[in-house]
């Protein structure tokens, strides 16, 4: 893996996410209530809401546009919802957010 | 209302953000749609320049009065109507209630504010102005009920608020006025509202108290370096390639 620094942790807001724009489209990142961070491509399943905008709650977020809940770790919708949003691995280190670069730049191997 | 001034600041914000969308709304507001994430901090502080104020479109708080053109420009108007919705709505905007609050103010039966379908709407005559509440036109259609009849502007500004605090003391969240209503029933709101001005009056002045803290435009506070930083992409990787 080839990890990339995209910024600060302080930067996202606790239970918010800020986005960041790659060649493939936006993805989200996420801080939850505990300093944890996750990255998803910023798309609802459903019908393509922001979910970076979304409520962040414990390791979920809830889409702003119609209401489904899609588990931060693994981008799949919960409960009897079906549906799944691509993650990216991502990890915080020294304060500074860390995301896997591998599918998120042009050029890179897959 | 509107002025010359404030609909140049709006068609400038529009033309300077290149908003694609510009809709009139039912509730007599000009709404601008599909601006960007990370010009809203922009947009909104233009907007706070002209004097605009924000909350009208998605507050849990009050919406908007909406208005008939009253007894200053329409030969059936019996009362300004425009008057008294402009200053309900200096008075209560900003304020947070369990759901949406909309208003409406009518100079005479004919209705053209169509305030009979409102949270608190207001028909005015000759002899004063009769205040309905518990109107609904959204998922479930319902005509007001009436509250009061009174024969001044200041009663009747007096009665809206008293009864804003009631439900905004009593409701749960979520419940427009009309299903709160239903549960506690027209005749104990009328109790603590109409019949007992000790009780209003202490109703209006807890409203006070709340709009000397609440009363404040959401968007004011972020229209700094700092927040307008956070409405922009965290980082931008389209430019990046690998090595």
């Amino acid at each position: 893996m080839s990890w990339l620094d995209i910024g600060a942790l302080d930067n996202i807001p606790r239970r918010g996410a800020r986005v960041v724009k790659t060649v493939h489209g936006c993805v989200a990142v996420f801080r939850t209530h505990d300093d944890r961070v996750f990255a998803l491509d910023d798309r609802c399943p459903h019908k393509g809401g922001p979910l970076s905008e979304g409520i962040v709650h414990g390791h979920d977020v809830t889409c702003p546009l119609h209401g489904m809940v899609i588990g931060l770790a693994d981008g799949l919708a919960t409960g009897a919802d079906k549906g799944a949003v691509a993650t990216y691995a991502a990890r915080v280190e020294g304060g500074r957010i860390l995301l896997d670069a591998a599918r998120l730049i042009r050029g890179t191997a897959a | 209302m509107t002025s010359s001034a404030e609909l140049r600041a709006i068609a400038d914000v529009v033309d300077k953000f290149d908003i694609p969308a510009v809709k009139v709304t039912g509730g007599q507001r000009i709404d601008m749609l599909g601006i960007r994430k990370q010009d809203l901090p922009a947009v909104w502080a233009d907007l706070g320049k002209a004097g605009f104020v924000s909350g009208q479109a998605y507050a849990k708080g009050l919406r908007t009065v909406k208005t008939c053109v009253g007894s200053d420009w329409c030969r059936f108007g019996t009362q300004d109507s425009t008057g008294l919705g402009i200053r309900i709505e200096k008075f209560m905007w900003g304020s947070w209630t369990p759901a949406k609050v909309k208003m409406a103010v009518s100079g005479c039966p004919r209705n053209c504010a169509e305030a009979t379908c409102k949270d608190v709407g207001i028909i005015c005559v000759d002899s004063g102005y009769e205040i309905g509440v518990g109107g609904a036109a959204g998922m479930d259609l319902k005509e007001v009920e009436r509250l009061a009849k009174v024969a001044t502007e200041g009663e009747a500004i007096d009665l809206t608020v008293a009864f804003v605090q009631l439900y905004r003391e009593h409701a749960r969240y979520l419940d427009r006025p009309y299903r709160w209503l239903a549960k506690v029933g027209l005749d104990w709101v009328r109790a603590r509202v109409v019949e007992d001005p000790e009780n209003r009056a202490a109703l209006i002045a807890r409203f006070d108290l709340s709009q000397g803290v609440y009363q404040r435009d959401p968007w004011a506070d972020r229209a700094t370096r700092q927040a307008q930083a956070d409405f922009a992409p965290l980082a931008d990787l389209t430019k990046e390639v690998a090595e």
